[in-house]
């Protein structure tokens, strides 16, 4: 197996019933090193599931998930935190600590999991917030003063502190002007390949589609309608499919 | 396992570093610190830094280093960076270019003196909103007095419900341990004095006339004032209340008056139950400690407590009411932005809430003393 294909997520057989509900049945699917993948699906298609199940916060009620060549149900909580450490999650609103400010809610990981001197923490920290695009002074507001756009670029900030090789992203550009939305693909794709990520996200953004996915899955009554780029997509013939890509443009 | 390291070599004007190992987070302690001690000496002219015994880097890595080359960014001195693989040369031009050279400053420092001045003007900028508040509250009272069928009647008793019937069993309970204690200690002082018929009136009239109402208060603030915040804040953060004003639903008629009007109306209610509770607990205890029976007990209050004492409790329970609904729901106007401002002004509330139950007590006290009431 070369680099380029080795397998970072892996997904199989996920069955997931919320009562008797059940919303996933059969999942599977695989993502690769250093791309970028997405989770589309339509709403209640249970793609926020699937990444909650990917990053412990949520259960499958069947199947197996293997991540950076882990099972997940197998580890223990020692394992389980040096896991945690590996991937960074940016959730939709963001998610910032409401009491800190811009600075320690990027530096809040360092502080807690390293013994780098805190002079270096504050110049990481104010690193990586020029990094995903905030202006120096943000540094010291704090997550009330700031607006949709720039809380995601906070929480982004968040999520790379620890130099994650692995990061979450859900809705990165939802609630966002078509602006915002686009220089922050931009910013995904060039931090992408600045820091060798694998990023995978959930998505309805259909330019963010098309132009920062290298591959996908379309989740359909219950189970995995596609996997693959858009060139393969559009390949193929499929009414669910073209009423997807169709409804959301 | 990840062990860094850093040679130094100065020659007359040639700086000459050398790094190996494991750059990462937490083996660079020792290296921050011998970069931090090399000074910026005017005589070097040129610095050479060799990458190529490290195996792995991070971020933190890439900014000490990048700080260290800044500090030569104002003088003339030329660098020679080798040993880095093309991963890593692509990461440090992408963090230099990232780099924050002039941190700004965080919030400027407030001196002492300053500090009490800004405490001040808030408080008095605080009094003035409340003035406001009451103000509203006034109008929307009068508006509701002129529109009766204005008055939000289901949401009173929603509130009479939920902040006073459901407060009378930590009410009773909470009376019944005061009018048992106080009664237990003045027990033992009046036996000595073989005056134990007076634990009628020592029981009677500091439980109608001080603690009943008291006790009630500050029970109903600590469940009531924190909860109208609460409730009042959340809709604050989620933009409920705007939502209201839009739609043109007054927030001080919906929110504050059937909170007000419940607390008021409830306050008497919960006082007098708690005055026969509180004295029941005397009964016990003079029952049992003193001998006196229950029957015996009851024929002296009729006697010789004046029901004035009682008036007085209950008459003060509707203005305590007042007080909490208004601290109350003021304070969870004031809530803004953040979660933990709902937190932070809850507190707030409470301690208000309490401190004015307190304090006007005191001041009705004094006062009905002068006038010899």
């Amino acid at each position: 197996m070369t680099k380029q294909q080795q397998t970072i997520v892996q997904m199989t057989n996920i069955v997931t019933e919320f009562g008797a509900n059940r919303i996933h049945d059969g999942v599977n699917f695989s993502i690769r090193r250093g791309e970028i993948f997405g989770l589309l699906g339509g709403s209640g298609a249970g793609k926020s599931t699937l990444l909650r199940q990917m990053i412990m916060l949520q259960k499958p009620n069947q199947g197996a998930i293997s991540l950076l060549g882990k099972q997940l149900s197998h580890l223990n909580k020692t394992e389980q935190q040096a896991i945690r450490l590996q991937w960074g999650v940016l959730f939709q609103f963001g998610a910032l600590f409401s009491s800190l400010n811009v600075l320690e809610n990027v530096a809040v990981s360092l502080k807690e999991y390293s013994n780098i001197p805190s002079s270096l923490i504050e110049e990481i920290a104010h690193t990586k917030i020029k990094m995903v695009g905030l202006p120096a002074h943000a540094a010291y507001l704090y997550p009330s003063e700031l607006s949709g756009g720039m809380k995601k670029r906070v929480g982004l900030a968040r999520a790379l502190a620890m130099d994650p090789k692995l990061l979450f992203l859900d809705e990165p550009t939802s609630g966002l002007d078509p602006n915002s939305a686009r220089a922050f693909d931009h910013l995904i794709v060039e931090l992408k390949h600045m820091l060798d990520l694998t990023i995978v996200m959930v998505t309805h953004d259909l330019d963010t589609i098309e132009y920062v996915l290298d591959r996908f899955i379309i989740l359909h009554q219950k189970k995995v309608l596609i996997e693959g780029s858009m060139a393969d997509v559009q390949r193929m013939q499929h009414s669910a499919l073209s009423e997807f890509f169709k409804r959301a443009k | 396992m990840s062990i860094s390291n850093l040679t130094i070599q100065t020659t007359d004007t040639h700086l000459c570093l050398r790094s190996q190992g494991n750059w990462q987070a937490n083996a660079l302690q020792d290296v921050y610190q011998q970069l931090q001690e090399i000074k910026v000496d005017t005589v070097i002219r040129h610095i050479s830094w060799d990458f190529s015994g490290v195996e792995e880097m991070d971020s933190p890595a890439l900014v000490m280093i990048v700080q260290f080359l800044h500090r030569y960014d104002s003088s003339k001195v030329s660098f020679a960076i080798t040993g880095l693989t093309v991963k890593y040369q692509r990461m440090l031009i992408f963090y230099r270019k990232n780099a924050v050279l002039n941190k700004p400053q965080s919030m400027t420092k407030v001196g002492f003196f300053a500090g009490i001045g800004c405490q001040f003007i808030q408080f008095l900028a605080g009094a003035r909103q409340f003035m406001h508040f009451i103000g509203e509250t006034c109008y929307q009272f009068l508006y509701v007095l002129l529109h009766p069928s204005q008055f939000r009647f289901a949401a009173t008793v929603k509130h009479i419900e939920s902040s006073g019937f459901r407060a009378l069993p930590i009410i009773g309970l909470t009376a019944f341990l005061i009018g048992l204690v106080i009664a237990y200690q003045s027990a033992e002082q009046l036996s000595r004095f073989g005056a134990n018929i007076f634990i009628v009136e020592m029981v009677s009239i500091s439980v109608f006339r001080e603690l009943a109402p008291l006790i009630s208060a500050i029970v109903v603030a600590g469940r009531s004032a924190s909860a109208y915040t609460a409730e009042i804040g959340t809709m604050k953060i989620t933009e409920e209340i705007d939502a209201m004003r839009t739609m043109g639903f007054e927030p001080q008629r919906f929110l504050v008056l059937p909170r007000m009007f419940a607390l008021i109306i409830s306050m008497p209610l919960i006082v007098f139950f708690a005055d026969m509770v509180g004295v029941f607990g005397g009964m016990v205890i003079a029952r049992f400690d003193l001998g006196l029976s229950f029957s015996e007990f009851m024929a002296r209050m009729q006697t010789e407590v004046p029901l004035k004492h009682l008036l007085i409790g209950l008459i003060k329970a509707p203005f305590f009411g007042f007080i909490i609904a208004a601290i109350g729901a003021f304070r969870g106007f004031q809530v803004t932005g953040s979660t933990d401002s709902i937190g932070h002004y809850t507190t707030i509330s409470v301690v208000n809430a309490i401190f004015w139950v307190i304090a006007s007590n005191a001041l009705i006290s004094v006062l009905l003393t002068e006038l010899g009431i």
